[in-house]
């Protein structure tokens, strides 16, 4: 066998293993609900995880000048308040739209790195005069 | 090139280019369908990638069973064209499931705000991609064309048990991706009609390309065995 045959097997190899144990092990479980949280609150307390749900009507509070982002995260049983702080959230995020942080709980309040949004498996294209393009000709209009 | 000019091998490439030429007449086709088609309400036109992604993913997926299909043939039959044409479609798939992997990233960033998350369906796609790599290398690194035959045969049956993990994952697990818009186990389909036709012709097209592009393959590996055993 070629040395370099035997490199590549190796990596493919070294791949598999590492996505294996390491990448699906962990992740089975992606994320938590708020409920599972309050369950074991001192299994999960000071430890990273990802909280699921999605974000509670009338909770969002961005501000823009300090890029500080406030939100509850609900699974319709339990609420938890989330900070996220340091950049914009992505576009499709905002209220009732699913969502996945990452971070650690401090007090009751969870501080979030990294925001995530789920978008839903339908695709429905929009009614008459509400394309992309005709709404924002309207908000132009407005404006 | 004698071999190419005698008449059963250019009869045979006659019918692979017109596969090759109609799936690149029917992408082009879904290409314009896709372009003018509405986009989705909540994702706006960032949605139209669904227009690739999913058929490029099934091919992909299509891919491994036609590898397991042929390898379990090679095994009991143990005829060299079954063990060639298995290679050829592993070889194909890894191009459709690198492409799914590129479309899934381009995809994910201005919807869920990242390239990549280790979650289910995206772990278990990496590792049918890694398969798939990892048949390619084995077959180069086993000189013995029987020994080579038989490996990769095993390869290709273990690796396609991932295929419906990956497929279900979204399901038994809860995770980023979305489930299924068409689901192929209940026939759930959750898409608007006028998005859905470009995605099947789409289908349609790549699912050509996927044989014909199978077929160029397996007749290049066969003139290579002929060459080889003279």
């Amino acid at each position: 066998m070629k040395p370099k045959y035997v490199i590549a097997l190796a990596l493919v190899a070294g791949a598999l293993l590492y996505l294996v144990l390491g990448g699906l092990g962990q992740n089975l479980v992606y994320f938590i609900t708020p409920s599972e949280y309050f369950q074991q609150a001192d299994r999960y307390q000071n430890r990273q995880v990802r909280l699921g749900g999605l974000v509670k009507e009338g909770s969002l509070d961005f501000s823009p000048k300090t890029l500080e982002l406030r939100f509850v995260v609900s699974d319709g049983v339990k609420h938890v308040p989330v900070k996220s702080s340091g950049s914009t959230p992505p576009a499709m995020f905002g209220e009732n739209r699913g969502v996945v942080v990452e971070g650690r709980f401090q007090g009751d309040t969870f501080v979030s790195q990294n925001l995530l949004v789920k978008h839903s498996e339908t695709y429905t294209a929009p009614k008459d005069g509400w394309t992309p393009e005709q709404v924002r000709k309207l908000i132009e209009e407005a404006n | 090139m004698q071999l190419a000019r005698s008449e059963q091998t250019s009869r045979l490439d006659g019918l692979t280019m017109s596969i090759l030429g109609l799936g690149g007449l029917g992408a082009a086709v879904g290409f314009f369908m896709a372009m003018t088609a509405p986009p989705d309400v909540g994702q706006g036109f960032v949605a139209r990638i669904f227009h690739v992604h999913v058929p490029v993913a099934w091919i992909a997926y299509l891919a491994s069973f036609t590898a397991l299909g042929y390898s379990i043939a090679y095994l009991v039959r143990r005829k060299s064209r079954h063990d060639r044409v298995a290679a050829a479609t592993v070889e194909v798939g890894l191009i459709f499931m690198g492409l799914t992997l590129v479309t899934g990233m381009l995809w994910a960033r201005p919807t869920w705000g990242v390239y990549w998350e280790w979650e289910p369906r995206l772990t278990t796609s990496a590792i049918l991609f890694a398969i798939y790599v990892g048949y390619v290398v084995v077959r180069g690194a086993i000189e013995d064309p029987e020994l080579r035959a038989k490996a990769a045969a095993g390869i290709a049956i273990l690796g396609s048990i991932n295929v419906p993990i990956s497929y279900m994952s979204v399901r038994w697990w809860r995770s980023i991706h979305q489930t299924q818009s068409i689901d192929l186990s209940t026939g759930r389909i959750m898409v608007d009609t006028a998005i859905l036709i470009p995605m099947l012709v789409n289908l349609a097209a790549f699912t050509l390309l996927f044989v014909g592009l199978v077929r160029l393959r397996s007749i290049i590996a066969a003139r290579q065995a002929a060459r080889e055993e003279v």
